[in-house]
Formats: C-alpha cells, structure tokens, sequence
C-alpha cells in the first residue's frame, strides 16, 4: 500500500521579484499529480538545500530571470551536493542564454527550459527522468 | 543512486540527529512503505518527549507567520523546534502545491529547526493519515516542540485536537459574524485562541464575539459535564476541563504578541500536567489512533476478500435501486466475516 508521489522544490533564487513563471509551473506540475513544495522568491543556495534536504525532494526547478544565473547556480549545486542531495534532478526556467546551457548542463543541470516551453514537455521530462535506472 | 539505507541503519542515523536520514524516513512514513511500519514500532520507545502543539484556523488567518514567529521565540529560548505544515491534495489531480515556508524563511539556516511540508493526500480531517506518525518521528528524532500547522481549517477539520497536547486556533478580523463564532467545531477544539491581524479594522469585534462565545461555552462545557451525553464520546476528557481558554492577539508579521501566546502555552503544558490531564489526553490519543488505525487495516482486509467484481455488481444493484446502500454494506460485510452479522438478502 505504498503512496509514492514525485516531489518537487520550486524554489527562485537571487534577487529578481518576478515569479509568475515560478508559479505557472508549481500550478502545472500540481496538475500533473505531483506535490510541489513552493518556496518564493529571493532564496539563497543554502536556504534551497536545505529546504531540498528537509523535504526530501526528487527534483529542484529553480527560476531566475536575473541574469545572475551563472552565478548563482553553481553555488546551489554545490550546497545540494554538501548536503548528499547530489541524485536531486535540477532543472533550470528563466531567462538562459543558449550560449549558457552546454555550462550549466557540464555542472549537473539535467535540463534548462525557457520562456514558452510546454509545461507537458515538462512534466514528461520528470517522469521520464526519474523512471530511470538511476532514480 | 543513493542506496537504499536499511530501516536499522536509517533508525540509528535519525536518533543520532542526521537530518538526511530523518527526511528520508519522514518520506517512507508518508508513503507507507512496507519498511516504515517497523521503523516506527522501533522508534515508538523513543518518542513521548516532546510537546506537541497544533496550530489551526482558516485559509488565511496567518497559521505560517504564527508558526514561524512562535518557532523563533521558542528558539531564542533555546529550544529545538520540528514542524510539520500541512496543505491539501487536490482531489482531482492528486496533487498539491505545499506553501507553508513561503512564511517561514526566518528559520533557515537554523540546525535546531527542521520544516516539513505534507500534502493531505485524500484526508479530511485537516491532517494527513501519516501526520501523527509524522510527528513522532520528529518527536524521537529528539525535537523539544513540534508545532502542526493543519490545512486551511474550515468547521470540522477537528483532527489536531486528537493529536496536539495543546491546540491554537488563529482566527482574523471581517471572517464571520458572532453566529459563527458560537456555530459548533473548530472553535471548540482551542486550548487557546489567537486573533492575528489586529492592526486589521475589526479586530475587536472578532475578540469579542470570541470571548463572549467562550463565556457560553463555558456554562454549557460545565452542563454537558453533568448532564452527560451532550458531546460525542471522543472528545469527551477534552470538555471536562478546568482551563481557561485565553484569546491572545497578535499581529504575526511584526512578532507582536508572540510572547502572550508563548506564556499561554507554558501556563496550558503546566496545567496539562499540574492537573493530570496530560495522561487522559495520551489516552483518548492513543484510543482514537488505534481505532483509526483499526478502521484502516479492517477496510482493506474487507476489499481484499471482495472480488473486485463483486463490488462492481453491488454499485451496479444499488444504482438500479435493486438494494439499498445500508443493506448492501451488512451483505458486504457478513460475507467477508462468515459471522452472520447481516439479516439474509
């Protein structure tokens, strides 16, 4: 009689006040069935881990419409692997220049998903992602 | 990736204040997975430490911020803090999106704090069916308080009466009228009672229809006590009851008030104890949880010995108006139990 349900951190880190996007996709994975832990806006990278830890999230999308993405990211990797939540899947929304992406993927982001994305392309990703060997 | 840890090894690394591990339990316990149940009869002797305090009121009365500036102060004092927040399931998708610690980013980067959001996953009581086993992990996991914020209660959702030592129910300003306030339910449960918002116009208005409706329950708590029978047999202990239920307010966003509703938890723990009343409430507790938990293990030994054909047919006759719902259950029933229970269709 397990209840297994996919869970989510939805987390905006840096200083951007800008999370209507943030909050289409908690709305549209809550839709998918999933529980969406939604932690608003101006999050640090350890304020995220430890959120992740505590809630025991399978995967951490992080939204940052900043530009500070570069920064930023790096940092909240790092802090997920100190706290051994380095099997999380993280995704990344926002504004991303392509140019970004091969970077962030290198350093453990598993996808990057701009502005008009499909949230079922989304939404697919997970599930596809998580039924992996590795999850 | 992450190995799976054996429930021995999980067991040893919560009582020994590994966070990761707690949370991983935490997540087997919510899911009811086959290895929680002995993790939870191993920890069992370690719980019963910990003051249990629930926190309950409306969409929107302000139960986060409340939680979050009562977990503050009761860290100042040095003590460690679980909390577990509730929010519900949708009932159509099955999922939730859990808000609590939009309201609780003052407690980050505390060790002595550990947040847990809990989606209510098809309950209606304003818990979920894992939040008491939930709590105790925390409670074992060797946290001084555990605060529950329960979902956005309405009139009913009376759950975390049966679960907390002691229970705060946070009302606001402009919600109701002074008929709602002497309607049965939610305010019934409150050990104390928290008006928040009242910088908010109104606000003395809401305290006092509040205390106007605690001045009549009074005399009728004392009625039932004599009279017998006039509340359902459950939550009886919880009526025969010397206390004085305060309305405290607050303004939750500016900490304002916060030492009152901390005094008047103080003053409710004392009194649990100085009464003896802390040992009938674990007992009605720990009734009320077994019977829960009976009603649980009964049901799905029941479905199981159904074929599920034959419930099928059961809604399909009563459907056709062939058979009545009441009738159909004692059928159901006798035919799994053999006990003759039910008259002969």
């Amino acid at each position: 009689m397990t209840d297994e349900k996919i869970r989510v951190l939805i987390a905006k880190p840096g200083l951007d006040g800008h999370d209507r996007g943030a909050k289409v996709i908690a709305r549209a994975l809550r839709d998918a069935g999933m529980e969406v832990i939604y932690t608003g806006l101006r999050q640090t990278p350890e304020m995220i881990a430890e959120a992740a830890l505590q809630e025991d999230v399978h995967v951490v999308g992080l939204s940052i419409l900043s530009g500070a993405h570069m920064a930023l990211i790096p940092r909240i990797l790092e802090q997920l692997r100190a706290a051994g939540m380095d099997d999380v899947l993280v995704l990344v929304g926002g504004i991303i220049p392509d140019d970004d992406i091969p970077a962030l993927r290198e350093q453990g982001v598993s996808a990057v998903f701009g502005p008009g994305t499909n949230t079922d392309n989304i939404v697919r990703f997970i599930r596809t992602a998580l039924a992996a060997p590795s999850a | 990736m992450t190995p799976v840890r054996a429930p021995a090894d999980l067991i040893a690394a919560v009582l020994g204040g590994d966070r990761r591990a707690l949370a991983r339990l935490i997540t087997r316990v919510e899911n009811r997975a086959p290895d929680a149940l002995e993790a939870l009869a191993r920890l069992h002797p370690h719980t019963g430490q910990a003051a249990i305090i629930g926190v309950t009121g409306a969409p929107g009365t302000g139960k986060s911020t409340l939680v979050n500036a009562l977990a503050l102060a009761l860290r100042q004092r040095g003590q460690t803090v679980g909390i577990v927040a509730v929010d519900p399931t949708s009932p159509f998708s099955g999922g939730a999106v859990l808000g609590d610690r939009v309201r609780m980013t003052d407690l980050a980067g505390d060790g002595g704090v550990f947040i847990r959001s809990m989606a209510s996953r098809g309950s209606l009581g304003g818990l979920a069916a894992a939040t008491g086993d939930v709590v105790r992990v925390l409670d074992a996991a060797g946290f001084a308080i555990v605060l529950v914020e329960t979902v956005g209660a309405g009139q009913s959702e009376v759950d975390i009466a049966r679960m907390a030592h002691t229970t705060v129910v946070v009302d606001a300003p402009g919600l109701g009228d002074d008929v709602q306030a002497i309607k049965a339910g939610i305010l019934e449960i409150a050990d104390i009672l928290v008006v928040n918002k009242t910088d908010r116009p109104g606000a003395q208005n809401t305290v006092r229809a509040l205390r106007a409706m605690l001045e009549l329950g009074h005399r009728l708590r004392n009625a039932g006590h004599h009279g017998a029978g006039l509340l359902p047999a459950p939550l009886e202990a919880l009526a025969v009851d010397s206390w004085t239920v305060p309305v405290i307010e607050t303004i939750a966003t500016e900490h304002t008030g916060i030492a009152d509703v901390l005094a008047a938890l103080d003053r409710h723990r004392a009194h649990l104890h100085g009464t003896g009343e802390i040992a009938d409430r674990e007992r009605q507790r720990v009734e009320a949880e077994l019977l829960a938990r009976l009603r649980e293990a009964l049901l799905a030994r029941l479905l199981a010995a159904h074929d599920p054909a034959t419930l099928a047919e059961t809604v399909r006759r009563v459907v056709a108006r062939e058979l009545d719902p009441a009738s159909a259950v004692q059928a159901l029933v006798a035919a799994a139990c053999g006990d003759g229970s039910a008259p002969p269709a």
